[in-house]
């Protein structure tokens, strides 16, 4: 077995650069900041492929499972006799992958924007943000127990925030949008509180290898109802689930993702479609033998938000002019996608394929989907602008942005021999052997991805022919070699032997390509293709008539199905209106009234008695005397 | 003579000297040295009770000294620590020497001011360093009466109402205080002749229990009036909005945790089978002002009045989990007196530099402050991190602490509650970010904004000093959490002792 | 000679002196008139003690010697009553006591 310590340096060499780029940043010169950081990420970047060739090959003797490795840990702070807080480095097949994604994205991302954010005051900040956000995804993933993972998950959490609020400070959608995405995942990330809470109450532990341990005490402790017929694991699960839905941006914590895309576009390749929002993913991935052996019932809750997740966002994602917004929605369905794979998973060989399925579809998802980002950046940074109705016939100005995400549409619309079609393949076999309407609608989900991603790539490269004030032209190569870097992974990550690398149980197991559910499902994104290169590829009247007839449909899901409105509806007539002023006002006029009220009614008691001093020396002596006359009396008759 | 006289003669000390000078140059400069020195002679302290403890001393209080003060009564000057009040003298002494830097400026009788201020600072360091009852009340008296001054003279807005309202509701709770205190005395012994005030003494014998049941509300309602219990508040937020920067950072940091650590200290450590019995009236209420204090604090426009009922929420909190009676609970309580100290003098000492700047705490009156001060800006931000609990500072390990203990205990009703509590990161987050975003974010309001200038070096190192004691804490907690847990042990066993029974 | 007046007629005497000496304090006006309904009284009060001393305790003086202070202490009293009234009458122009109630509330 090899030695694994090292693997500590992959999130500490960020956490340093972010220290350094934090501190000093803005003393050096901006293309230092940014060499430094991508530099410092770069060598984050090789140890990590080391750790995975390592882990997956040659540290690995043939044949055996692979097992987690708790390559280091101390202990950070001591809660009770049971609980202790580890912080540590802890290693699996999914840790490493991810490992593998994070750097592989990040290091792309950093390089990319040194050409993107050129020229931007704050550039240093926007390196020291993203360093940040690298150091805590980093440790998130490689998180040793659930604790630890939480808090990296709220550091995750907080680099989003800043990355986009922070950085386009002076813009207020942005600001909104940064409040936004950190209030929804913050209340997702209290039931992941509640949760780990539970969870560790029952199992009085946080240790990732105790817990998924199948004979270990929490799998033990499965079964039995506490509370609306479900056990208390599963309800701690369902709690813990909460929290990965929202970072996850599942179905109905997912209004924050959209917004977030007011954040530089590199973020959002980054943060809002490769490495963060997979986390929820992650937690379930990392928690899956806890939620196959212990919890079906918080499994089936898992499959079911991601299926519908998945469908809900395709739908609205068909309708969306703002091409962020679109891969944003795309990104939401994909990751339903991922969590859908979990959910209809079992425990251990075949029975696993949901599993491998879903890390496999994160993999390869992550390569397109950053590439998608990137590629729509460097749109934008030609055209100045997020609306598909300012673009148009861009392929003779940026051949290779036209190039590299054609390569990515097809990827995501599942057509061979393109990576998206391997994994997406794997979840629909999943998904076939579990449950046939989940089937379907991942089946329909499919086709409608091969259309709204083709409909965005004819309008952006296709389409009418814009008049531009200025020509556009490609980006610098500092931009586009991400670019090709991302094509290549997305074209070829589809041969990556998952089936043998990445299981539930650590064992591999033979995979092959079901024909029977590839072949349709080929076909159905091909016709989703068809469909948009008819409706979109020459500028047509077409796609308005099909909306108009479709009205109501269309409307709603233009408007995200009022979801966001709805949110409005509670946090701001709810919420402020009808709990938070009413108890300001309470404190104020209640409360603190009540005080008021005492004060007053020392006053008044005070004036009432002063008549008694008026100053008229006869009435003082009247009632002197009268009182000894009292006295006097008192003393003869009654003592 | 024990070290911890020092702590009271320091203070004597730099009073002296600032009475021989003449203005506010020479003034602030002995006031920063004589501070100075008490802040790392509380270091000292640290680091001496930790070579102590290293040293295998396992006496419950450490470098005790003891005076007979006045036979008839048996009152004593007795002075004593355990790692707890040592932690609490840390936090008081890095809090009084930014709140002396904050108040570089002072430019209204300079003299009189650092003058009360080290006289509230004296009382506060004496409350926490004396194991006498009656010791204890009368430094506790001496913080809180210069608090009148400090805020009646140099305050702002409505500042005789808001003095002459705290002091009078203080006044209320050392009233309930003073009949808990001497009904503790009159049982501390079964011996008429042998009543003492002494702490220790008194835990070694079990007050009747019916006594107990009539003495727990009068003491713990004392102290939490200071520890701005639900209802009894409402003086944090007019007391904290008049106040002068220096005032409300000593104020909201430190002599509000006098409410907090007496209530452990005296109220539950001295009764704890009433306290048993009777904490789930308080834990109602405590779970109230946390969930309350932060839902009043978004509706808020004074920058000042968001961030005393976010003390309100955050207090509420340490009482909270002191109730909760449980070594990590507990643990937690103390963790988040210390960690909320920093932040909330964070945050007032920002609060009075930004106001020195724009002369308004109105936020709807400001925006985009965070172009113009940078530096305030970032603090500003990581102080509102901090207070909503983002790992890497102390206010997530203080309520990590607490969440995670609270949840141990076996009812289902203490865990209910908890997870009642627990819902206010949630709000906290709402109100720091909608400061934050309205504050420091956006578009510039107002032209006059546009010349402003950055923190200047006092001001830099009030809020350095700061900010570095919540991320070191935040980073590495668990020395500190170490040096708490040794100390409860005599409270957790004093408990264990009790019968303890489910109250559902 | 005075051992056949029962002490019953210096008591009459006194009460009656001193009632006199309340009425007078109550119903006059005039603080000069006030002032001397008080001596009224202190006198009363010293025929008791010399006519109790005589009665109860004739071998000691006791008696007598508090009447001296008190007629002392009731002289110094009148110069400082006097002179107050002095300076109420330069401050208010009247010596009604109607009209002195400033000292209230």
């Amino acid at each position: 077995m090899a030695d694994f310590t090292y693997t500590l340096l992959i999130p500490l060499i960020p956490f340093f650069t972010f220290l350094l780029l934090g501190l000093a940043g803005h003393k050096m010169k901006p293309i230092m900041a940014g060499l430094i950081g991508t530099s410092g990420l770069g060598a984050s970047a090789i140890l990590a492929y080391s750790a995975a060739i390592s882990y997956f090959w040659t540290g690995h003797s043939a044949g055996t499972p692979y097992t987690s490795i708790k390559a280091f840990e101390i202990p950070w702070l001591h809660l009770t006799d049971k609980l202790t807080i580890h912080l540590g480095v802890l290693i699996d097949p999914i840790s490493v992958m991810m490992l593998v994604v994070i750097t592989t994205v990040s290091l792309m991302v950093h390089i990319y924007s040194i050409g993107y954010m050129k020229g931007d005051t704050g550039f240093s900040r926007f390196f020291s943000f993203l360093s940040l956000f690298s150091f805590s995804m980093l440790g998130l993933v490689l998180a040793t127990n659930i604790f630890q993972m939480y808090i990296f998950w709220e550091l995750v959490g907080v680099s989003s925030f800043l990355l986009i609020g922070y950085y386009y400070y002076e813009k207020p959608s942005a600001v909104a949008a940064s409040k936004k995405a950190f209030i929804v995942t913050r209340f997702a990330d209290l039931g992941f509180l509640i949760g780990i809470l539970m969870l560790s109450f029952n199992t009085g532990t946080f240790d990732f290898q105790t817990l998924t341990d199948p004979h270990g005490p929490a799998i033990a402790q499965a079964g039995g109802a506490a509370f609306m017929g479900l056990s208390l694991l599963t309800w701690s699960l369902i709690f813990i689930f909460v929290g990965g839905a929202g970072k996850s941006a599942m179905f109905p914590f997912h209004i924050w993702l959209p917004d977030a895309m007011e954040g530089p576009t590199p973020v959002s390749a980054l943060i809002h479609a490769a490495t963060m929002v997979v986390a929820g993913v992650y937690l379930v991935a990392r928690l899956f033998p806890v939620f196959a052996l212990g919890a079906p019932d918080a499994l089936y809750v898992v499959a079911w938000i991601g299926g519908f997740s998945s469908l809900f966002a395709a739908v609205i994602a068909c309708t969306q002019t703002d091409i962020k917004r679109v891969l944003a929605f795309s990104t939401m369905s994909q990751i339903g996608y991922m969590m859908l794979a979990l959910g209809v998973s079992g425990y251990g060989g075949e029975e696993g394929l949901g599993f491998m399925a879903s890390n496999f579809h994160l993999f390869t998802h992550a390569m397109f989907k950053a590439l998608l980002f990137l590629g729509a950046g460097a749109v934008i940074h030609a055209v100045h602008s997020n609306e598909i109705g300012d673009m148009g016939n861009l392929r003779k100005f940026l051949p290779v942005t036209h190039i590299t995400f054609l390569i990515a549409c097809l990827t995501i619309a599942g057509i061979p021999p393109f990576s998206g079609f391997f994994s997406k393949d794997e979840i629909l076999v999943a998904a076939f052997h579990s449950n046939k309407l989940l089937f379907a609608i991942e089946y329909l989900v499919a086709g409608l991805t091969a259309f709204y991603m083709f409909r965005l790539y004819y309008g952006i490269f296709w389409g009418k022919n814009t008049h531009y004030h200025h020509t556009p032209h490609e980006a610098p190569k500092v931009m586009t070699i991400p670019l090709m870097i991302l094509a290549f992974g997305s074209v070829f990550a589809g041969f990556l032997p998952f089936h043998d690398l990445v299981t539930s149980d650590g064992k591999g197991f033979e995979s092959a390509i079901d024909w029977f559910v590839a072949i349709p499902s080929v076909l159905i994104g091909v016709v989703g293709i068809v469909i948009a290169t008819i409706l979109y590829k020459k500028e047509s009247a077409m796609p308005d008539r099909i909306a108009g007839s479709l009205k109501y449909l269309h409307r709603w899901a233009h408007r995200k199905f009022y979801i966001d409105e709805v949110y409005l509806f509670v946090t701001r007539k709810i919420i402020f209106r009808y709990i938070s002023v009413p108890i300001a006002w309470f404190d104020r006029h209640i409360v603190d009234g009540t005080m008021n009220g005492i004060a007053g009614m020392t006053v008044y008691a005070a004036y009432a008695v002063k008549g008694l001093q008026s100053g008229k020396l006869h009435q003082y002596a009247f009632v002197f005397v009268s009182g000894a006359v009292i006295l006097v009396l008192i003393f003869v008759y009654l003592v | 003579m024990s070290i911890l006289n020092l702590f009271i003669i320091i203070p004597i000390l730099t009073v002296g000297a600032i009475l021989l000078t003449r203005d506010l140059k020479h003034s602030r400069l002995v006031s920063a040295i004589g501070m100075g020195v008490q802040m790392i002679l509380s270091f000292v302290l640290v680091y001496l009770y930790l070579t102590e403890r290293a040293a295998g001393n396992t006496a419950t209080m450490l470098f005790t000294y003891d005076a007979l003060w006045f036979p008839t009564l048996n009152i004593h000057y007795a002075l004593g620590v355990d790692g707890i009040s040592v932690a609490m003298i840390a936090l008081t002494g890095i809090v009084v020497f930014a709140g002396i830097f904050a108040s570089w400026k002072m430019t209204h009788l300079p003299r009189e001011f650092f003058i009360s201020l080290i006289i509230l600072a004296s009382g506060v360091f004496g409350f926490f360093i004396s194991i006498d009852l009656f010791t204890m009340f009368l430094f506790y008296e001496l913080a809180v009466i210069p608090m009148y001054l400090l805020i009646g003279i140099w305050g702002s807005g409505p500042k005789e109402y808001s003095a002459m309202k705290l002091t009078l509701m203080l006044m209320a709770g050392s009233a309930l205080l003073l009949v808990g205190l001497l009904g503790i005395y009159f049982f501390s012994s079964p011996d008429p002749h042998a009543l003492t005030f002494n702490l220790m003494e008194i835990s070694k014998v079990r007050i009747p229990i019916h006594m107990q049941r009539f003495l727990f509300p009068f003491t713990f309602v004392g102290f939490g009036i200071l520890g701005a219990l639900f209802p009894f508040h409402t003086w944090s937020p007019d007391g904290h909005a008049s106040a002068p920067t220096a005032v409300s950072m000593l104020h909201a940091g430190v002599l509000m945790k006098l409410g907090g650590y007496g209530a452990f200290r005296v109220a539950i450590f001295l009764m704890p089978e009433a306290a048993h019995e009777q904490a789930w009236i308080f834990l109602i209420l405590t779970a109230i002002s946390v969930v309350y204090g932060a839902f009043s604090a978004i509706v808020q426009t004074d920058l000042k009045y968001i961030n005393a009922y976010s003390s309100v929420s955050h207090c509420g909190l340490v009482l909270f989990a002191v109730l909760m009676m449980n070594q990590t609970a507990m643990n937690g309580a103390i963790v988040q007196m210390i960690s909320h100290g920093l932040m909330t003098a964070l945050f007032f000492a920002l609060i009075g530099m930004i106001y020195g700047r724009t002369h308004t705490r109105l936020i709807n009156e400001m925006g985009g402050l965070m172009k113009v001060i940078p530096f305030l800006g970032v603090v500003y931000v990581i102080a509102g991190l901090a207070s909503l609990g983002l790992p890497g500072f102390s206010g997530f390990v203080a309520e990590m602490i607490i969440f995670i203990g609270a949840f141990q205990h076996v009812d289902v009703f203490h865990r209910v509650i908890t997870i009642v509590a627990a819902s206010s990161i949630v709000i906290t987050a709402v109100y720091i970010l909608r400061v934050v975003g309205i504050l420091l974010m956006g578009p510039i309001k107002n032209d006059h904004f546009l010349h402003l200038d950055d923190a200047k070096w006092y001001e830099r190192i009030s809020t350095i000093s700061l900010v570095l004691a919540i991320t070191a804490i935040g980073l590495a907690p668990y020395w500190l959490t170490n040096m708490i847990d040794y100390s409860l042990a005599p409270i957790v066993e004093k408990l264990a002792a009790i019968q303890l029974t489910s109250l559902f | 000679m005075i051992q056949n007046i029962p002490l019953s007629y210096f008591l009459t005497i006194s009460t009656l002196m001193f009632f006199l000496g309340i009425y007078g304090f109550l119903t006059r006006r005039n603080l000069i008139t006030m002032l001397m309904s008080v001596e009224l009284i202190l006198n009363s009060v010293n025929i008791n003690f010399v006519a109790f001393n005589k009665y109860l305790y004739p071998q000691q003086l006791q008696g007598h010697f508090f009447i001296l202070i008190i007629i002392a202490v009731a002289a110094a009293e009148a110069a400082v009553a006097i002179a107050i009234i002095i300076n109420i009458y330069r401050n208010f122009k009247s010596i009604d006591v109607e009209n002195v109630d400033e000292m209230k509330y």
